[in-house]
């Protein structure tokens, strides 16, 4: 049984990731604007040069067959040459990936830190903290992520690193989405019967808290969390373009205005494999917790 | 004993003073420092094509001629001497003694033949080659003597000189390390140290390189070039602001003027620049556009009054601040020679704009204008979005327009998607874009001018001229391109800048300043408004304490 | 009706009523250029000051309220619902059908939908006129926006689905459509309230974006969003520090539709 969910788990997930790389190519290969590269406005360039540019250019063909012979060679560790960028795909994001990651991973745990603890603060009802939540969140919702990264490397002593910009960029991005959805989740668990009879037998209120209100929303917790990792590197993105740091965020952008069927595959792989990961893994802990419980 | 022991020691200190200083020479070393918008794509001088890959190659490259971007005059480099003969087919060379590449290898006359035989392989499409190509046939690069060489192309071509200012000797064993650049031997006065993709290329002094000073000194100066990959211009120019970069070129005018309010000595403006900001309208007859558009981008009266209808003094002084003039051609005023001065820019004048327009059938009904037909005029204008510039130029347009009754629909397009539009489906009624222009001589534009080319951007690809006009421009530009004597050449250019100015193919809107931001430290800069601007002359640039 | 949430209310029909009357309210037409003053500090003229073309940007900003104000929350409604429902549906339904939405929503999330954006623009005519492009963009944010939320929504219905009352419904013959529709979906709402709080100024912000790619508010017309982009320019914000006053309307917006529905609400 157990080996049956297992199989079936890897096999959607699996072939989620197969299509995630398939559509990314797809919508690429068939935006407007595929094929055609600026250097061919050029004034230097010569006739022979111009169609031998735009031969290359034109080199992905059919879609299906182009992305069923990229599988083919990333199954030998080949992920293809970046045409925008003239180097190995595969080294590209060996090089940014770690990068993105550093920056996400601080920005989520800078944004889900402080945003659990207020949101749990305010189980106890209080109009000051309430109104201070709905204040502070309102205010971080409304705050372009990509200028209070900006910001901070303009206001920042020399050598700041854009990554750690992009990784407050993110905490900014994730703690009110936090903040919002965990008061929703626990507000609802606090008004369960069952803490309400925990009160009225006299139990602590910090036990109630973790024991009767964390314990009951955490599956709900757990799908935020997963989705906050894609929020997360989603929100990574257009900061990382601002801030010229050098992850994937800034080469998925690049890519996506040079067209670069080559590398934007990888990249769907990637970010739909980070996604579904993420996601699964935030579902395995649930069906563990409710096994638990049951 | 010890007095005499001291005088000696002292005596020794101020000759190593006296040697060091003659032989390093003043204010030397220090580090240049400067951004580039994005990685090098290629560091084989052969195959560049791109400003990053550019800005590098002019660093390290040892090219036989140099264009003083001041007097903008040939200078000797590598070559002590040049000439062209045979009707502009052929150039002869004569090398200086004793040249060495940055590994200390000589440098010969077969490596000059060896660079140009490789530029114009036809498999490897090198635009710079491009440049050479004025008609079919094989080159010949030979030794002709010592130090001598001699290279013959099968058409004349009309400037020849200037070309090699692009073109760095290289030898075999050169192209064979491309792909390793710190390992790459090279005869400009720096060469490749360090890449680090995403971050830097860091250049080091070429100990072999030839040129001196004056009085004798090996340059260049400075002893390493770092140029840091930065795409936000706001992150460059802080960086600037913090003394960590020692130029940037180019500066947004904003900035330009927030930073001469409090460092007036660092915001340079070198004046008119070579580029051009201009719209053009969709001529193609197949475009997918309704067929009475097309007989207004067709009339010679609509476009002229759409030219007079703009307010390019405005654009000048709101949209740049003052640091932009008004464009009357394809030339600007910057490029000495080559612009017609008989040419002035369109003046602001709507009241004539629609009397032109009255004579070509159009009229006011209700604030609005139409056509014969009745059809309101309306186009769109797609620009690149992202470009501040250009979409407040399109916002004052708007306006502009609007006052002769005319509705103007501005369109910001990823830049693919434009290409995509005046390239492939002609799918857009008009565009706005800006010209950067390298080049002084008009050779470079030829596949902007002549009809059948796939930069004549309002029809491009033209089996045969669709109109006289263009049929003359074709017949001055080909005339030109063979004729080698100046005066000549440039009387039959200027016909072509006065076709433009009265036919409007392209409306010509500003020659934008070529804006820059020059640390107080750095010295011996002398800004140009042909590229580099700033460190055109980098082995004379030196750095105060 | 406490005293906060009355003044909450008081702002936002005020607001709502600016953009309403804004061909009497605003000091001069949006597209209006002072050409003599572009990039003017706040004065009695201009009480915002003007933008780098020299239009009034208190004008602007008041017209711009009837396109954000009015659209970014539909936007977010639409976002909101169709998470709602999907992910109603897979939490309820559970077993395979569940695990093919939330794929699908993994999928969704992961896909660069800058292309789609690219495409559809690449599909509207050139000449569009303002209102059918904003219409446009609004509505592809709505329909792009549910698959974040649905995972959570989906999360938080499996719970939902498990409680002693939905049983009891079931035990009563309650069953199907009828018992997400009244017992799974209403209980959804805390979640769903707070997903249409984030989605409002996370449109508002994205219609901005959109300009990048020709989607938007076509110029002239204003918009919160295009006002917002201004302040890219951290060092023209930090000279001109009344750059922030869209900035700091829009957070009071938002502040106030929070206002309006204070936590004792989500029981309810």
């Amino acid at each position: 049984m157990v080996l049956h969910r297992l199989l079936r788990a890897c096999v959607s997930t699996g072939l989620t990731i197969l299509l995630g790389g398939l559509f990314a190519a797809t919508l690429a290969r068939f935006a407007p604007g595929f094929g055609v590269d600026e250097r061919e406005f050029d004034p230097r360039r010569g006739v022979a040069s111009l169609q031998d540019l735009r031969a290359r250019r034109q080199a992905v063909g059919n879609i299906v067959s182009y992305y069923g012979g990229y599988l083919a060679r990333m199954a030998q560790g080949d992920l293809g040459v970046s045409q925008s960028l003239g180097r190995p795909v595969a080294e590209l994001l060996a090089e940014r990936l770690p990068v993105t990651a550093k920056a996400a991973g601080a920005g989520l745990l800078l944004g889900w830190l402080p945003g659990l603890l207020l949101a749990l603060a305010t189980c106890r009802p209080s109009k000051t903290l309430d109104l201070a939540a709905g204040v502070l969140s309102a205010l971080l919702l409304c705050l372009p992520s990509a200028v209070v990264a900006l910001a901070l490397l303009f206001a920042a002593p020399t050598g700041l690193r854009p990554s750690v910009a992009v990784g407050v960029a993110v905490a900014i991005v994730v703690f009110p989405r936090v903040l919002r959805f965990a008061r929703g989740i626990l507000g609802q668990v606090a008004v369960a019967p069952h803490v309400q009879m925990a009160s009225a037998k006299g139990v602590g209120p910090y036990r109630i808290l973790i024991a009767h209100i964390l314990g009951p929303a955490l599956p709900s917790l757990l799908a935020l969390a997963g989705v906050s990792i894609s929020v997360a590197f989603g929100a990574a993105i257009p900061v990382e373009v601002i801030t010229d740091s050098p992850g994937i965020g800034q080469l998925a952008w690049q890519a996506a205005l040079q067209r670069d069927v080559a590398l934007l595959t990888s990249l769907g792989i990637l970010v739909t494999t980070i996604t579904v990961a993420a996601n699964s893994l935030a579902g395995v802990v649930q069906d563990c917790l409710r096994q638990e419980t049951a | 004993m010890k007095r005499r022991a001291f005088l000696l020691i002292l005596a020794c200190g101020i000759l190593c003073g006296v040697v060091a200083a003659a032989t390093i020479g003043p204010q030397s070393g220090g580090e240049l420092r400067f951004c580039v918008r994005a990685d090098p794509k290629t560091f084989n001088p052969i195959l560049v094509e791109e400003e990053p890959g550019e800005t590098v190659r002019y660093l390290t490259g040892g090219v036989l001629i140099r264009l003083n971007r001041i007097t903008q005059e040939l200078e000797p480099e590598l070559a002590m001497s040049w000439r062209v003969i045979n009707g502009g087919r052929t150039i002869q060379f004569e090398l200086r003694d004793g040249l060495r590449y940055s590994d200390g290898s000589a440098l010969a006359a077969s490596d000059v033949a060896f660079t140009m035989n490789t530029l114009l392989d036809p498999k490897l499409h090198s635009i710079t080659g491009d440049m050479f190509r004025t008609g079919p046939g094989l080159i010949s690069a030979g030794v002709t003597g010592r130090n001598k060489i001699e290279i013959t192309f099968p058409q004349p071509v009309a400037g020849l000189a200037r070309f090699f200012d692009q073109v760095p000797v290289v030898s075999p064993r050169a192209l064979a390390l491309a792909a390793q650049p710190a390992q790459m031997p090279v005869a400009g006065p720096y060469r490749i140290e360090e890449y680090k993709p995403g971050s830097h290329v860091l250049l080091v002094r070429n100990p072999y390189y030839w040129k001196r000073d004056a009085a004798g000194h090996p340059l260049p100066y400075l002893d390493r070039v770092r140029i840091s990959i930065q795409q936000n211009r706001d992150l460059e120019m802080l960086r600037f602001l913090r003394g960590e970069l020692d130029f940037v070129v180019p500066v947004d005018p904003e900035s330009f003027d927030r930073l001469a309010a409090h460092a007036r000595a660092e915001a340079v403006d070198a004046g008119s620049s070579l580029d051009a900001e201009f719209i053009w309208f969709n001529q193609v007859a197949s475009a997918p556009i309704p067929a009475y558009k097309k007989a207004w981008f067709q009339s010679q009266e609509f476009r002229r009054a759409i030219s007079e209808a703009i307010n390019r003094e405005d654009i000048c002084r709101v949209v740049y601040r003052k640091h932009a003039v008004p464009a009357a051609g394809p030339v600007s005023a910057a490029n000495r020679f080559w612009f017609n001065s008989r040419l002035k820019a369109q003046p602001h004048d709507p009241a004539a704009a629609l009397a032109r327009l009255k004579q070509a059938g159009f009229r006011t009904v209700g604030g609005g204008l139409q056509d014969r037909q009745g059809n309101p005029v309306e186009f769109s204008l797609i620009t690149n979005s992202g470009n501040k510039t250009r979409e407040r130029m399109a916002a004052m347009m708007q306006q502009d327009l609007a006052g002769i009754g005319i509705k103007l629909n501005v369109v910001p397009l990823d830049f693919p998607s434009l290409l995509e539009r005046i390239s492939r489906s002609f799918n857009y009624e008009a565009s706005m874009l800006g010209f950067v222009n390298v080049d002084l001589d008009p050779n470079g534009q030829m596949n902007v001018w002549v009809s059948s080319a796939e930069m004549h951007q309002w029809n491009p690809s033209q089996k045969s001229p669709a109109t006289a006009w263009e049929a003359e421009i074709d017949r001055l530009m080909l005339a030109q391109s063979s004729e080698l004597g100046p005066r000549k050449r440039k009387a039959l250019f200027d016909r072509v800048q006065e076709i433009v100015w009265e036919e409007a193919p392209f409306v010509y809107l500003v020659n934008p300043n070529a804006l820059s931001a020059i640390s107080t430290r750095l010295k011996n800069v002398q800004p140009s408004v042909l590229r580099p601007q700033t460190f055109w002359n980098v082995e004379r640039l030196t750095l105060a304490p | 009706m406490s005293s906060l949430r009355r003044l909450a209310m008081l702002i936002l029909v005020l607001v709502y009523a600016a953009g309403l009357a804004a061909n009497w309210l605003a000091p001069a037409h949006y597209a209006a250029q002072f050409r003599d003053a572009p990039d003017a500090a706040p004065s009695r003229k201009f009480p915002l000051g003007t933008d780098a073309v020299g239009r009034d940007v208190l004008s602007r900003l008041i017209y711009g309220t009837r396109v954000s104000l009015v659209l970014a929350p539909a936007a977010a409604i639409l976002a909101t619902m169709v998470a709602g429902l999907l992910g109603g549906v897979a939490g309820y339904l559970g077993g395979g059908m569940e695990a093919v939405i939330l794929r699908a929503a993994d999928l969704f999330v992961s896909l660069p939908w800058l292309f789609l954006l690219i495409t559809v623009r690449a599909m509207l005519p050139l000449n569009v006129p303002p209102v059918e492009s904003v219409l446009v963009t609004f509505l592809l944010l709505g329909l792009l926006g549910w698959a974040g939320p649905a995972r959570v929504v989906g999360a938080t219905a499996r719970v939902i689905r498990r409680q002693d009352f939905v049983l009891q419904a079931r035990a009563s013959g309650s069953g199907g459509f009828r018992l997400l529709a009244l017992h799974v979906l209403p209980n959804l709402k805390p979640i769903l309230l707070a997903q249409f709080w984030i989605s409002v100024p996370v449109f508002i912000l994205s219609e901005a974006n959109l300009g990048f790619l020709g989607l938007g508010v076509g110029e002239p017309v204003p918009s919160w969003g295009g006002l917002l982009r201004e302040i890219e320019n951290v060092q023209a914000v930090a000279a001109n520090p009344w750059l922030l006053a869209p900035l700091a309307l829009l957070v009071v917006v938002v502040g106030c539709f929070h206002l309006l529905t204070p936590p004792e609400d989500y029981s309810k």
